[in-house]
């Protein structure tokens, strides 16, 4: 109780002494942590390096800058292989993704007991890995290339697009669907003609959505040898030419916002 | 087609289902652009099946691998790396959470003024295009390797989304409630804590626990930069081909994530 | 033409919606079914063509017994049933020609209806039915761009489509307003006249379903109290179908109801 009576005296606190010493644990508790992790980290860094973070950035500013402009007709083909990595990899995943979803959805799964864990096993996994993991771990597999970045990139999206598009699934109108099924349709019919129009809007959404997620994701598969732009990078950063990672950096700005741009537009032409 | 001229003609009419565009040749090029780029798109990868047919025989064995994965062999490397990412995962959600709550309230047009409105809009579009990984080596070159690096890293990326996602939240607010604190005669201050705090707090505290979760993810992948966390140790797995020491990282990753998003779950239908 | 024989639903919550219902429609006969809200007629409709799972007893349409059908089987049946929504329930982001259209799926394969290659005569049909309701103009609509009683008119029209023997009607009006609701009726009991159709229609407005049915059936806690022409519906039996004093069961009722749809 927030009142207490002492002697006639009605004192209003907000907390009883109780909650309140709990609260004082907790975060007492909360700071100890994060002390402790604080400490972890300053203990692994070298501080001397730190100090001279001023320095060393003035110094890397200086080298990038200006953008080595000339350098922009060898990065003609790494732009393309990025917009195709993200392009083909989110086709690929909306594909496999639907499957996924119907069968994840308690309202279209086949068997609640022995299917659909399976599914939200496959949507949990593939979601919770990112794409840079999924690439090194085809690489490894299949060789380096533009390949590999398209394939991890379609098993990454896999979980994101069905995750949101079983969601849309359980929310549609179930009297729709009903009405379908009262003219005899037979169990397809009532999922193409009961279904599939009621989640066209997410689903059209979800992709523009993840398609802006993966040339974001795509600039920087290279790094680990997965094709595209960020290969450039790489090799740019390994050889310290700075005045082609900036201008490599602005690029990948320029695509990231052009590809905002162009989801938002589409999204609202679909919506 | 129009079609309320009598009843009579509407026999034998013929019915299309209206085309989702409805001019002819608007529809004809997306379809022939769309299909061009994608032959374009396919000719240009080449694939080198022989090299992706060998490569199937690892993809058995690592696949297998998750049925036998190996914690034991590289345990201390693993159990270093989870702890550094878990270190990282902390630290900069609490740090990031704790200055994007500010930022927030500058970048939401009905409680900042105009110029502080820009400038933190301004942070949050700086902090959403550039990617964590950049962001990584970046700051890499300029502090050195470790965890450090990777602790700003987070924070900075937590900033432009919590930010971003909050400021809408306390834009779309319940006017009445706010203006019925400021009718009382409270402080800007006051006004914050009692008329915008109540009603934001849930979903604070909802995003805070969904950025938790991504910043956990992303740890897990700043190694491969030199920024600390598990992803070196992963990296280093999979160049020696110690599919079992992978699949048994990618485990204890799936197995965290999992984790925090039950946890996740819990908080929030508590909160809301 | 349909006959029921001692027909029960009890739901999971331990409901019984419907207890131990007979009834018997000859051809062509239009009936009303009233009762209060809760006193199982949407359950007795869903039981005909099993949109609701009966819990025991048969359904007879023809010869047919329709309890004990295999899926395929029943898809067969329920071509032969059509019915009409309370809340239109179209597909809304459909045109109005394939919500139309959709009456037939039970007779067109997946492929055809997939891609909208409906047989000619079946356009013909859906063109000839639209005209008759006054919507041929409206075709290619989307059926969220319509308005109450122009939705029903093409729920009414995919019903007809599907050349049934018999119409289940669910509250045909209860989103409707009053000259509308009229509208509909008699549309409905027309194109019931000119086709000789039976149907079951539920209704809450007694003084609507008088107007236009040949017999009434009064429906209370799952079981039937009236069966008999409208105008001997007097007071004293209106009484006993709705319960005059006994307003709080009935509301307690309208709440369990909802509760099982939204379990369901």
């Amino acid at each position: 109780m927030p009142v207490r009576d002492t002697g006639g005296l009605k004192l209003w606190q907000r907390r009883t002494q109780r909650e309140s010493l709990m609260h004082w644990v907790l975060w007492l508790i909360g700071i100890a942590i994060f002390a402790y992790c604080w400490q972890q980290i300053s203990e692994a860094t070298t501080w001397f390096f730190v100090w001279d973070a001023p320095r060393i950035t003035q110094d890397i500013w200086t080298r990038a800058t200006p953008p080595k402009w000339e350098y922009i007709t060898q990065l003609g083909k790494p732009i393309w292989d990025t917009l195709n990595i993200a392009t083909l990899g989110t086709i690929i995943s909306l594909i496999l993704a639907v499957p996924v979803a119907f069968l994840a959805a308690r309202n279209t799964t086949p068997s609640a007991l022995f299917i659909r864990p399976i599914a939200l096993l496959i949507i949990v996994s593939t979601r919770s890995i990112n794409s840079l993991i999924w690439a090194l771990l085809l690489i490894a597999i299949i060789g380096p290339g533009v390949f590999a970045g398209v394939v991890a990139i379609a098993i990454r999206s896999i979980g994101f697009c069905a995750k949101l598009l079983y969601e849309a699934i359980e929310e549609i109108d179930t009297t729709q669907v009903e009405a379908i099924t009262a003219t005899g349709a037979s169990r397809w019919q009532v999922m193409a003609y009961g279904i599939v129009p009621q989640i066209m809007p997410a689903f059209a959404g979800i992709a523009v959505f993840r398609w802006d997620i993966n040339i974001r994701e795509s600039t920087v598969l290279g790094l680990v040898g997965a094709g595209g732009i960020g290969l450039q990078l790489s090799s740019s950063l390994n050889v310290l030419a700075w005045p082609q990672v900036s201008l490599i950096l602005l690029v990948i700005l320029a695509a990231v916002v052009i590809s905002e741009w162009v989801s938002a537009k589409v999204r609202a032409a679909i919506i | 087609m129009s079609a309320a001229d009598g009843s009579a003609p509407l026999i034998g009419k013929r019915w299309k289902k209206p085309p989702f565009v409805q001019r002819t040749w608007l529809r004809w090029l997306l379809i022939l652009g769309f299909g061009a780029y994608l032959v374009a798109a396919f000719m240009t990868i080449d694939v080198n099946w022989s090299r992706v047919y060998e490569g199937l025989e690892r993809g058995k064995q690592f696949v297998l691998a998750f049925t036998n994965p190996d914690f034991t062999s590289r345990s201390s490397d693993i159990w270093e790396g989870m702890v550094e990412s878990i270190v990282m995962t902390i630290t900069s959600s609490v740090v990031g959470i704790a200055i994007s709550i500010p930022i927030a309230l500058g970048a939401a047009r009905n409680v900042a003024p105009l110029p502080i409105y820009l400038i933190c809009r301004g942070i949050i579009a700086i902090s959403r295009a550039l990617q964590e990984i950049i962001v990584a080596i970046l700051l890499v070159a300029i502090f050195g390797f470790g965890p450090l690096a990777g602790f700003f890293t987070l924070s900075f990326a937590t900033i432009g989304f919590l930010s971003k996602l909050l400021a809408e939240d306390i834009e779309s607010m319940d006017k009445v409630q706010a203006e019925a604190i400021k009718a009382s005669g409270a402080k800007w201050t006051q006004w914050i804590n009692y008329g915008v705090q109540p009603q934001v707090m849930p979903r604070l505290i909802g995003l805070s626990m969904y950025r938790i979760d991504i910043n956990f993810r992303e740890s897990a992948i700043l190694g491969l930069v030199g920024a600390g966390g598990i992803g070196a140790t992963l990296n280093t797995a999979f160049d020696r081909y110690e599919y079992d020491t992978a699949a048994a990282i990618l485990i204890t990753i799936i197995v965290i994530v999992m984790a925090l998003e039950y946890l996740s779950g819990i908080i929030r239908a508590r909160v809301q | 033409m349909l006959r029921l024989e001692k027909l029960v639903k009890t739901y999971k919550t331990g409901d019984q919606a419907l207890k131990a219902v007979d009834l018997e429609i000859p051809e062509g006969q239009v009936l009303a079914l009233i009762g209060p809200s809760g006193a199982g007629k949407s359950t007795l409709i869903r039981c005909i063509n099993r949109l609701v799972e009966p819990t025991s007893g048969k359904v007879y349409l023809g010869q047919t017994e329709l309890t004990g059908l295999s899926s395929g089987a029943l898809r067969k049946e329920r071509r032969r049933m059509g019915m009409i929504f309370q809340e239109y329930a179209l597909v809304e982001r459909l045109t109005v020609m394939e919500n139309v259209l959709s009456g037939r799926l039970g007779y067109v394969g997946f492929w055809r209806s997939f891609l909208r290659k409906y047989p000619q005569s079946d356009i013909d049909e859906a063109f000839r039915l639209l005209d008759r309701v006054g919507l041929a103009h409206m075709a290619d609509k989307r059926a969220d761009e319509l308005s109450g009683g122009q939705r029903q008119r093409v729920g009414i029209c995919r019903a007809l489509i599907q050349d049934p023997a018999l119409l289940l009607v669910d509250e045909p009006t209860a989103s409707l307003d009053p000259k509308t609701s009229r509208q509909i009726m008699r549309l409905i009991c027309e194109l019931c006249r000119e086709r000789g159709l039976a149907a079951i229609i539920n209704i809450h407005d007694v003084a609507l379903a008088q107007m236009f049915v040949q017999r009434v059936i009064g429906l209370r806690f799952g079981a039937m109290v009236y069966d008999g022409p409208p105008d001997g519906l007097t007071p004293e039996q209106l009484t006993e179908i709705y319960g005059e004093e006994d307003w709080e069961a009935t509301i307690e009722a309208v709440d369990e109801d909802d509760d099982i749809e939204a379990a369901e």
